[in-house]
């Protein structure tokens, strides 16, 4: 369970995230908002990347100021652009980068890895080149070095961002099967559809929480009910 | 060493990277203490029997020596001028192999085997501060920058030309320096988030 207890967070002088308290325990969770709204500081907040200037984020107890590796191991993070995510030349190689620190054998390191491929749909692209990858492949290979490691969370920021319609259709029903709590920034409204809670941010501060379809109405009305002529 | 691992099951991909590493290490320095036309034949034939060894393609050893193409070529008559056909023979010719050699390495040994033999190296400097994971993570990442400059370069060309700049300098260094830089940016921030840094 995600907790985020009067999380205020300004970068200098601007505040991008004002008194937020939240309670994230849905298997399912979507953050909507327009660009420079705070969702994406918001979502880092969750994996530790950016600590609140105020208040505390809490990962099933443990406190991203004082506990930032735990955190990390248990929030996996994904985000937009693939090509900055991947570190090794090869993409099997890249998903045996995460496990390097995890103490495993060589034989489960490979066994391991061969299996996320395997279920990504990157087995045949095992020793390619990761920079020769498709754009909806790279961020596939995102993902799979993301959850090699079995996180019990996920947090994507916007990953279907830079995909075609097929690419993003085929990452966003990955993270629909995905066993793991899972949270999504985006801008594509139709992905949380399925989701089971819906926040909506404006100006630093959560304006709408619910289900998807009331959120989304929420933030229409937000967006072209504050467009100027 | 900019090739990049091509599978395969020899004795040379199965072989220890470290003992490939050291083997490497020796052939070089032998080949620049003995300054010997002969020693670099022998080299030659040991590397080229090397990549039959390892099942690849005379277009992979081709591949691996293609940037080498100019400055070889600018080097041939430079030496020949200084020394003659001897000393083109021994510069040149070591060069070329020890290049090849190196690709050789690197076409048969995955990364973070290699990663695993530099952290091992390097680990006795902890005691000055060093901290090998470190230096073995910046390796990586220099061999994965290379394909990522290039295709930041062939971006920023692209839209200078889209403007009409095509003869603009600044229209280049600037948008690439920046480009580059906010990869950095990013990668420091994907690291972090996969737990590098903990």
């Amino acid at each position: 369970m995600i907790r985020l207890e009067r999380v205020t967070h300004r970068y200098g002088e601007r505040v991008v995230l004002r008194d937020v308290d939240l309670v994230l325990d849905e298997r399912r969770v979507a953050v909507i908002g327009a660009n420079g709204s705070g969702k994406s500081t918001l979502a880092r907040l969750l994996n530790g990347l950016v600590l609140p200037s105020e208040g505390r984020v809490l990962v099933d107890g443990h406190d991203t100021r004082r506990d930032g590796a735990a955190v990390r191991r248990l929030v996996g993070f994904v985000f937009t652009d693939p090509d900055a995510q991947i570190v090794m030349p090869t993409v099997s190689e890249d998903i045996a980068f995460s496990l390097r620190r995890a103490g495993l054998s060589r034989e489960e390191r490979d066994r391991r890895v061969a299996a996320v491929l395997d279920r990504f749909g990157l087995a045949d692209h095992a020793d390619q080149p990761a920079h020769l990858l498709s754009g909806g492949q790279k961020q596939l290979l995102a993902l799979a070095a993301v959850l090699v490691t079995e996180p019990s969370v996920l947090v994507c920021d916007e990953p279907t961002t830079l995909l075609d319609l097929r690419n993003a259709a085929l990452v966003s029903s990955l993270l629909a099967g995905l066993p793991q709590q899972v949270v999504l920034v985006t801008h594509h409204l139709d992905l949380v559809e399925p989701y089971e809670r819906v926040l909506v941010v404006d100006g630093g501060r959560v304006v709408h929480d619910g289900p998807p379809r009331e959120a989304v109405g929420a933030y229409r009305a937000l967006v072209l009910g504050s467009r100027t002529p | 060493m900019t090739g990049l691992y091509f599978p395969g099951t020899s004795a040379l991909h199965r072989a220890p990277a470290g003992v490939k590493l050291v083997l490497l290490a020796v052939a070089t320095t032998a080949l620049v203490v003995l300054r010997d036309p002969w020693a670099v034949a022998v080299g030659a034939v040991i590397v080229w029997a090397g990549y039959g060894l390892a099942r690849l393609p005379a277009s992979v050893l081709l591949a691996q020596l293609r940037p080498l193409r100019w400055f070889v070529l600018a080097l041939v008559p430079l030496q020949w001028w200084q020394g003659g056909l001897r000393v083109v023979a021994v510069v040149v010719g070591t060069l070329v192999v020890t290049v090849a050699g190196a690709a050789l390495v690197t076409l048969t040994t995955r990364v973070l085997d290699l990663l695993d033999v530099v952290e091992r190296v390097v680990s006795p400097l902890r005691h000055v501060g060093v901290r090998p994971d470190r230096v073995a993570l910046l390796l990586a990442l220099t061999l994965r920058a290379v394909p990522v400059l290039a295709a930041t370069l062939d971006d920023v060309r692209d839209a200078r030309r889209a403007r009409g700049l095509e003869r603009s300098p600044r229209a280049l260094l600037v948008p690439l320096v920046v480009r580059t830089l906010r990869h950095a940016d990013r990668l420091g921030e994907a690291l972090v988030a996969r737990g590098v840094d903990d």
